[in-house]
């Protein structure tokens, strides 16, 4: 059941000329920086044979692209999740839903997991120039699979929050708004973690780049990966708990 | 087999301080077709919700063929299939598409899923226009896949919130021969503000007036009453009315106009207006009182407006 409905999703998302455009332009944007990379990492490469433990092709070209992707796909996450619940309660869609014989949850995660299948498809995408590298030079899989990992992620983590507040609002622009805001929230929040004080290090803790940091350099923490999937989870949680309060009362 | 679809009692929904819904109960038998009447903000679609469970009552129990839909939702949900007033559709899907995710959303079988879909399309007038976008449909076309989706899977149940609001009069006709002919198999609900749409279809009328229910009968209780509505010339007084053989009630409503009721009135026209000629009362006209639902309708509603005005800040 849960399939159907994430399968639905999907379905309307590319029925739509939102999802094309979205990935068009990412993939033109992301194009462009990794021909920069490529240049960049051929001006330093005579320097860099003279260096031990030179950085290599995954350091300087991979991790970069990968970086700057989170950026992009930070900003992309809420126009796909802002309409996911908001706008079944706008066109009344949502009472098909709950007048069906599913449950809650089900409704909220086959939503969820719609909207992640659209980004895991985007990581794909991404993926795909990197690995291109393949023909000519020899890249480090390993911190390849953990800047896809963190990748992944991310988008986990955006989508939970996004489809949160998609399920407070009636209107998708508020939604849209209010996981700009919360998200770039998550995004800087460290910024305060770099004193020497000692709430330093919870507001790192809380920050999504501090947690996804470690995995560019292909370091994969069993901390960063649990940060992730309780943030995930805490918000798919509380949209199941929003969606039965509005049962409740108005 | 329990023996009603619906036995819904003493249902209560607040909204915020607003008393929505107070103290409705509602039953639904096999082979019903309830009319649930009230003027605009009664109440009407706020019990339906809640019969369906996309609402939850404040308080109450609904049993849904026996099952308790507050403990056992998915269970019960099951056997039912709802139309809300604003239908409920994805317009960038095709009407197939469509049709085939409520099923799946039902639980219907994958070997029927076909099966189940072209029926609902047939009955619902709907089978040239498997490809075309939701969208793309006109309004009364939109309004036919709204109840095709609320019958694709065969359920016991169906609770239609003004199925015929915005159709041509064709559709609307349309419409109402198909509710009558799924009345035939299965228990429905429709709530209206077209009271001959209620009179045309319904077998069962309930009028709800500020989240209360004041009138619950059936339809043929309703057309059993039997009366005349008498004009005469003479202002004569309602004693000497009830002097006439087979009446047993009169009441004047106007000068020289009266209601007069009995048992088998219509079987004793001849001698009513043979009395009221020999007694030189200038008899103008006799017809049959029309007693209609509009009457009784604006009867309930307007006389207890009053009454029920604090209920809501109770």
């Amino acid at each position: 059941m849960i399939l159907h409905i994430a399968l639905r999703e999907l379905r309307s998302l590319f029925l739509s000329p939102l999802a094309w455009v979205i990935m068009g332009g990412l993939q033109i944007i992301l194009a462009w920086k990794f021909l920069g990379f490529i240049e960049f990492f051929y001006t330093l490469q005579a320097d860099l044979i003279n260096i031990k433990n030179a950085p290599g092709v995954t350091d300087l070209i991979v991790a970069p692209l990968f970086d700057f992707s989170k950026i992009l796909l930070l900003m992309i996450a809420p126009l796909i999740t802002m309409r996911l619940l908001s706008e079944e309660k706008q066109n009344g869609t949502l009472q098909l839903l709950l007048s069906s014989p599913i449950s809650m949850t089900q409704i909220v995660l086959g939503k969820y997991f719609g909207a992640l299948l659209f980004f895991t498809l985007l990581i794909l995408q991404i993926s795909l120039m990197p690995l291109s590298l393949i023909a000519a030079t020899d890249l480090d899989m390993g911190k390849f699979a953990a800047g896809m990992l963190g990748q992944f992620l991310n988008v986990a983590a955006f989508t939970a929050l996004g489809l949160y507040m998609s399920s407070l609002s009636k209107q998708a622009v508020t939604a849209a708004a209010s996981t700009y805001g919360l998200l770039i929230m998550f995004w800087i929040i460290n910024i305060a973690g770099s004193s020497d004080a000692s709430g330093s290090n919870f507001f790192n803790y809380i920050s999504m780049t501090h947690h996804s940091l470690q995995m560019l350099r292909g370091i994969v923490y069993a901390s960063d990966i649990a940060y992730f999937i309780l943030f995930s989870l805490g918000f798919i949680l509380l949209s199941i708990r929003q969606l039965d309060a509005q049962r409740l009362q108005h | 087999m329990p023996s009603s679809l619906i036995n819904a009692q003493h249902l209560h929904r607040y909204y915020a301080n607003t008393h929505a819904v107070n103290d409705v109960s509602i039953e639904l038998k096999q082979g019903d077709i309830l009319g649930l009447l009230g003027p605009n903000g009664a109440g009407k679609s706020t019990c339906m919700q809640m019969l369906c469970g996309v609402l939850a009552p404040s308080a109450g129990k609904i049993e849904i063929n026996g099952i308790d839909l507050l403990d056992q939702p998915n269970l019960a949900k099951q056997h039912i299939g709802y139309l809300p007033d604003k239908p409920p559709l994805y317009n960038e899907l095709t009407v197939d598409e469509y049709l085939n995710y409520a099923a799946r959303l039902r639980h219907t079988e994958k070997n029927k899923l076909n099966d189940y879909r072209e029926q609902a399309k047939q009955r619902c007038g709907l089978s040239q226009h498997s490809k075309r976008l939701i969208g793309n449909l006109s309004k009364g076309y939109q309004q036919r896949v709204g109840i095709a989706q609320a019958i694709i899977h065969h359920p016991k149940i169906i609770i239609l919130d003004e199925p015929t609001v915005g159709l041509d009069p064709i559709q609307m006709r349309e419409i109402r021969s198909l509710i009558t002919e799924l009345g035939e198999h299965h228990g429905i609900i429709l709530s209206t503000h077209v009271l001959p749409e209620v009179q045309a279809v319904c077998t069962r009328v309930q009028v709800i007036q500020q989240g209360c229910s004041v009138l619950n009968k059936s339809m043929a209780e309703l057309q059993k009453r039997n009366q005349l509505a008498l004009h005469l010339q003479e202002n004569i007084s309602t004693e000497a009315l009830l002097n006439i053989p087979g009446i047993q009630s009169a009441e004047q409503t106007d000068t020289g106009r009266y209601l007069i009721s009995g048992d088998s009135l219509h079987n004793s026209l001849a001698s009513i207006s043979e009395y009221c000629v020999t007694q030189n009362w200038g008899l103008l006209e006799m017809s049959p009182a029309e007693n209609n639902l509009e009457q009784i309708f604006i009867q309930l509603t307007s006389s207890d407006a009053g009454s029920h005005n604090n209920m809501g800040t109770a």
